[in-house]
Order: C-alpha cells, then sequence, then structure tokens
C-alpha cells in the first residue's frame, strides 16, 4: 500500500520509512506539516502516519485540514503525548487511530493494516467465515464445522475482532483498545489468557488450528497455516 | 438547632461587638452629661438656697418671729421661683407660699426634694421643688425651697432620649449587621465557591472583581494573581513533562526500532535473535515504566480532568473482573464479583479508574497464592461507592502500608516479582485525582484495599447489597 509519512523526527522517519519499505509498502516523507498536507492533499495513499507535534503545521491541524478538504486517507497518530486527553483530542481532529511513541514496529503496521482494511464497503456483512469457522453476527453465535460452539459475550466480541481482520496480526493492545475499549497497559498479559480460552473453545479438537500465535506481535487467525 | 449562618459570620459579630461598645459609651457619655448638668444645677440651687436661709436666719434674729414672717411674706409675693414656709411644731404653717406643710420630715437634714401643688389661675399643677429645713429656736421651723420642675422636665426628657436613643440603635445596628453580613457572606460566597471549584481542578476560573475596588476586590485580585501563577506553574511543569516524555520517548523509540529491524534481520530462533527480543522487551519495561511516571504525574497535575464525566463504578467493576477474571483462575484463585445495588454516580476518567482497579486486582492476583481467594467489590458507603480488592494472600505488614504507595517502593517480599513499583503510586494518584481515599487494612489474613469515591450528588437510594457471581467463576466442590 502507499503510506504517507509526515514525522520531524529525521532519525525515527528514516526507520519507519525503511521498516515500511521493507514490509513491502510505498512510502513518501515529508518533515513538517506544511509539506505533508500539500502530500495528502496531492496524492492519493492508503494510509497517512502523522505525528502529533510538527513544524510549521501541527499534526492536529494537519489533520483538520486534511478532512476539511474532503481527504479521507485513514491517519494513525503517532504521539510523545501521553496518551490520557492527547488521544481523545486525536481522534476529535479527525485521526482514525493513535499510537503513542515509542511503539513496537509490529504493532505500527498491524494497526495500519486494519485502518486501510476497515475501509472495505463489505464490513456491514452479517456473516464473517475463516474456514469452517462460521459467525452470525446477528444471532450472536458460532459453529465450526456445523457444530455450536459455546462463547461468552466477551469471547464472541474478541472472535468477532480477530475474524473481521482475518489474516492480519491483531495485536495484544489492539484487542484491549477494540474489544475490552481500555487504553491502558495491564500488567501482566491477561489478555494471553482469554486467547488460551477462546482457542480451547475454536481449536480444540480440529486438526488444523484456526488461531495462531505471531510471536513478538500478537495473534492472527486464518485458516491455512 | 444550629444558629443561621447569618449570625454565625464574623462580620456579623464584628458588627454586635461594635454595637455593644458603642451602645456602653453612647449610654455612659448622655449619663455624664445629664449628672454633669443635674449637678451644676442643682449646686446652683443649693447656693440660693443656702443663701437665702442665712438672710432670713439673720432676720429673725435681729428682728425676731414678726419680722421673719414679714420677710417671708415679701419674698413669697416677690419671688416666682422661691418657696417659703414657716411652721410651728405641729407643722401648722404660720406664714409662707404655701397653704401646708409638704410631705417632708422636718427634722430631715441637708436638701429634700418633694412634690406641691402650685395654683395657676383655677387650675392646679403638681410641681417639684428642692429645698432645706432650717430648725429656728423656739421650735419654728423654716422651710425654704426652689421650684426645680424644669429640671425635672429636663431629666425626663433626657431618659426618654436615652431610652429611644439605645433602642433605635439597637435595631438599626442589628439591621445594619444583617445587611452588612450578607453582603459580606455573599461576596466570600462567590470566593468560597471559586475556591472549590478551582480545588476541583477547574484551574482556569477566576474570583470576580468588583469594580467596587475594595478589600474584597484586593482579596478576589490577590487570589486571582496567585491562580495566574499556580496555573502558570502547573502548565509550565506540564510542558516540562511534555518535553521530557518528547525527548526521552524519541530516541526510547529509536532504540526500539532499531533493536526491531536488526531482529528481524537475524535467522529466527538464532541466539542473536534472542539477545535481540530480550533486548526489545528490556526496552519495553524501560518504557513501560516511563509511561506509568508519566501518567502519575499527569493523574496528580489533574490534567486529564477534560475527560472526566459521572458513571456509574459498576460499568468498571463488571468490565475489569470480567478482563482479569480468566486470569485468577489461571493461577487456581477463587475469583469473587459483589456488586452493590445502585451505588450511584462518580465523577471521573472511565480510563484511569479501571487502571487502578486492574492495577490492585492485578496485585491481588499475583501475591495470593494458588487457592486463595480474591474478592472484587462495589461496596455502597456513606459518604459514596467504594471499590474494594480483599484478598486472602500474605498482606502487607501495618508499618509497611503507608509506603507502598510512594513511588519505586517495592516491599521485600516482592522484590523478585515483576513490576515497577509504581502500580500502587498509579492508584494513590487516580484517588488523589477523583479526590478518593485509598486505604489499605488488613483482611485477615490477606489484604483488602478500597477506594473510596464521594457520590455525585443526587438522592439517597436505599441500599441493597447482593452477592452476585462472576460469570466466570465455578462453583467449588462441597
Amino acid at each position: 500500500m502507499r503510506v504517507l509519512v509526515v514525522e520531524d523526527d529525521l532519525e525515527a522517519q528514516r526507520y519507519l520509512v525503511k521498516g515500511l519499505k521493507e514490509a513491502g509498502h510505498v512510502v513518501d516523507d515529508a518533515g513538517d506539516g506544511e509539506i505533508g498536507l500539500t502530500l495528502a492533499l496531492s496524492r492519493p495513499y492508503d494510509v497517512a502516519i502523522v505525528d502529533r507535534m510538527l513544524p510549521k503545521l501541527d499534526g492536529l491541524k494537519l489533520v483538520a485540514e486534511m478532512r476539511e478538504e474532503r481527504s479521507m486517507t485513514p491517519v494513525l497518530f503517532l504521539s510523545a503525548l501521553s496518551d490520557v486527553d492527547d488521544r481523545i483530542k486525536g481522534l476529535r481532529a479527525g485521526g482514525d487511530d493513535y499510537l503513542t511513541k515509542p511503539y513496537a514496529f509490529a504493532e505500527l503496521l498491524a494497526r495500519l493494516d486494519a485502518l486501510v482494511r476497515r475501509r472495505d464497503p463489505g464490513s456491514v456483512k452479517t456473516k464473517v467465515s475463516v474456514g469452517d469457522l462460521e459467525l452470525d453476527l446477528l444471532s450472536r453465535t458460532a459453529k465450526r464445522n456445523g457444530s455450536g460452539i459455546e462463547l461468552q459475550p466477551r469471547e464472541f466480541r474478541l472472535l468477532e475482532y480477530l475474524m473481521r481482520h482475518a489474516g492480519q496480526i491483531v495485536t495484544r493492545t489492539m484487542l484491549l483498545e477494540n474489544v475490552w475499549e481500555y487504553h491502558f497497559d495491564p500488567q501482566t498479559n491477561v489478555i494471553d489468557v482469554h486467547i488460551s480460552r477462546l482457542r480451547a473453545k475454536i481449536d480444540k479438537g480440529f486438526d488444523a488450528p484456526l488461531l495462531h500465535t505471531v510471536r513478538g506481535a500478537g495473534y492472527m487467525i486464518r485458516a491455512h497455516a | 438547632m444550629r444558629t443561621p449562618k447569618i449570625l454565625r459570620s464574623q462580620a456579623f459579630r464584628i458588627v454586635a461587638i461594635y454595637l455593644a461598645i458603642f451602645a456602653v459609651s453612647a449610654i455612659a457619655l448622655v449619663g455624664f452629661v445629664y449628672w454633669n448638668t443635674a449637678l451644676v444645677l442643682d449646686r446652683e440651687t443649693d447656693e440660693t438656697i443656702e443663701a437665702e436661709i442665712t438672710g432670713l436666719v439673720e432676720q429673725y434674729h435681729s428682728l425676731g418671729l414678726p419680722g421673719l414672717t414679714d420677710a417671708i411674706i415679701g419674698r413669697s409675693i416677690r419671688r416666682e421661683q422661691g418657696i417659703y414656709l414657716l411652721a410651728n411644731n405641729n407643722r401648722r404653717v404660720i406664714a409662707g407660699s404655701l397653704d401646708g406643710w409638704p410631705q417632708v420630715s422636718p427634722a430631715a437634714r441637708g436638701f429634700v426634694e418633694f412634690s406641691y401643688e402650685r395654683r395657676i389661675g383655677t387650675a392646679t399643677e403638681l410641681r417639684r421643688a428642692r429645698g432645706k429645713v432650717f430648725m429656728l429656736t423656739q421650735g419654728f421651723y423654716l422651710l425654704v425651697a426652689r421650684d426645680v420642675e424644669e429640671r425635672r422636665v429636663l431629666e425626663n426628657l433626657f431618659k426618654t432620649a436615652l431610652y429611644w436613643a439605645a433602642g433605635l440603635m439597637v435595631v438599626l445596628g442589628l439591621a445594619g449587621g444583617l445587611v452588612i453580613s450578607r453582603n459580606f457572606l455573599a461576596r466570600l460566597d462567590i470566593i468560597n465557591r471559586t475556591s472549590r471549584q478551582i480545588m476541583g481542578g477547574d484551574l482556569s476560573r477566576r474570583v470576580p472583581v468588583t469594580p467596587a475596588d475594595d478589600e474584597f476586590d484586593d482579596l478576589s485580585g490577590n487570589l486571582n494573581r496567585m491562580l495566574d501563577r499556580i496555573e502558570r506553574l502547573l502548565h509550565g511543569m506540564r510542558e516540562v513533562s511534555d518535553n521530557v516524555a518528547h525527548d526521552l520517548r524519541s530516541p526510547l523509540n529509536r532504540l526500539r526500532n532499531r533493536l526491531e529491524l536488526a531482529a528481524m534481520r537475524q535467522a529466527p530462533d538464532s541466539d542473536t535473535a534472542r539477545d535481540f527480543d530480550a533486548a526489545v522487551q528490556e526496552t519495553d519495561r524501560l518504557i513501560g515504566t516511563f509511561n506509568a511516571l508519566l501518567l502519575i504525574a499527569e493523574a496528580e497535575a489533574g490534567s486529564v480532568r477534560e475527560t472526566m464525566r459521572d458513571f456509574s463504578l459498576t460499568e468498571i467493576l463488571e468490565g475489569v473482573s470480567e478482563l482479569y477474571g480468566p486470569l485468577a483462575e489461571e493461577n487456581q484463585l477463587r475469583f469473587v464479583v459483589r456488586k452493590a445495588q445502585d451505588a450511584g454516580l462518580v465523577h471521573g476518567n472511565r480510563n484511569l479508574i479501571s487502571q487502578a482497579l486492574a492495577n490492585l486486582v492485578d496485585n491481588a492476583i499475583k501475591y495470593t497464592p494458588a487457592g486463595g481467594t480474591v474478592v472484587v467489590a462495589l461496596e455502597n458507603q456513606a459518604q459514596g461507592p467504594a471499590l474494594v480488592v480483599a484478598d486472602n494472600g500474605p498482606g502487607i505488614p501495618t508499618e509497611d502500608r503507608p509506603r507502598i504507595t510512594e513511588r519505586f517502593v517495592r516491599l521485600e517480599s516482592s522484590r523478585n516479582s515483576p513490576g515497577t513499583g509504581l502500580g500502587l503510586s498509579l492508584v494513590a494518584a487516580v484517588a488523589r485525582m477523583h479526590e478518593a481515599e485509598l486505604t489499605f487494612e488488613d483482611n485477615h489474613p490477606g489484604l483488602r484495599a478500597m477506594l473510596s469515591f464521594k457520590r455525585v450528588a443526587e438522592e439517597p437510594r436505599p441500599v441493597k447489597i447482593m452477592p452476585v457471581r462472576a460469570e466466570s467463576q465455578r462453583e467449588p466442590v462441597h
């Protein structure tokens, strides 16, 4: 995908661009808000990564102007500001996601992926399926290979989120934010316990596991290994 | 019954004390003037009377009784003010300006005052006189007096004036006192109300200054300047912490990125890859500590108030216990959730309170050995709802309890378990920010941590506590 990186810390920018290119993306970069805005409005990007604090034009204003000019490119804010109030400000200004520095690169990639796919119009589906696992979003039931699986409401939301992002890496923070709606770092890896319970329900007794752990990054649900 | 606030106000007390002092001094002044005037008048009268007695006694000595009688008759006719009376020892009047002997003992020594009747045309009027009785030889009594009715009228006038003045002074003084204290209270109330709002974290509030430019405006002005300064300092502190955050996070970010990219280039499962992974994890721990510190600083500065709203703690209790329940079971702990119904609303930041509760639950799970019980409860207490996390683990010795919320304090017993030593500091900071109270008690055995909030003003409703088991809890076998 085409990614725009607006970041004034040149060192960070260099690594970001390098990492994104290594991950197979096409990257443009801007060192300040004004250049960033010009690029964002003149070329089509799949996603933009914007630092909150930028010279010339602040990140918040940049995104606000983009939205005013009807540019709907999803924006992920990067910020060194602690994220209690700032996250909300960022999202209010028109950002789509917010990541606090320092972040794990895997986390960034996973979130970019989620941002780009979220725009698919097909997200109003009433059924999601991965392999022989089927989720009915209306009746809130799950079936694997035709037989029903008992899920707690939260387990259903967890599975739904994973399945909506099938084939993508989903990080623990993303799960905590989207399934539990918490924006904090639980000291213990509570998410792992929930995943292992879910795994016991959907994968136990089947030869081909669907729910995979991606080392150092998070989890992924997909049909084939 | 409590006295009304207005009567307890300092302004009213000052007015009352001032009124008392003023009344006493006014009465003393009027009294002194009256007493002095009366004294001078009396002395004048007395001197005249003495002189007349001396004159008449001389007449008596030189001319005998007839001479005295003549003199008395002469003077009685001539003098309007003077009263002269000569009587024998049976008090029968021989000569004088009165028809009979007045209510005065003939044996009286010194000056006496008495009433007498005076005829004006056909009417008679009762008047006051002051005089002296002189005993002549051969049992005759001579009474010389002067009319002091005018002085009596003056005296009465003074008395009436005094009563009226005192009464008016008290009434007007009290009324003035009430008005002044009401004004004082009104202005103080404004300052107090603003102060409370500011203490509640709304640092942008200022005390209104009136155009009167009086002491209160001085006080308000000073308070406002102080607030400006505090706000500037807080703002500065925030700026510094933002800058520190920016300055330190960026290099940490680069460090992590470098390590991550370098790790990607290693053959998976090689020793170097493992080393890089470990280094990344170390960086993450560093970042975690750093984030926690910044979050505490932020909670303490109260700068996250924008995101505060009213909400029910039930939602937080359910969310956090649902998140941690499975972890507790994984650690073979009984995990019990209890919810008081109608615990009321609190005003705060949902995310921070969730994190505070999560930290307490996390600690309880971490330090309670397998087979133990962790209870997470929402209790409805007198002053408001309270979140309680109780375990039956080893607990914390009483002498260590005050220390555990300090930053980076880790007790000897927990030194080897993972954690930053900031978890409880954050809980304490969140408590302070929400004006909640964080207490640690002995759970016999174990620890009972309680976060008591102030209820958002609302009609109190009857308390009903219903033990509700967590969805995930399995019934223990009996």
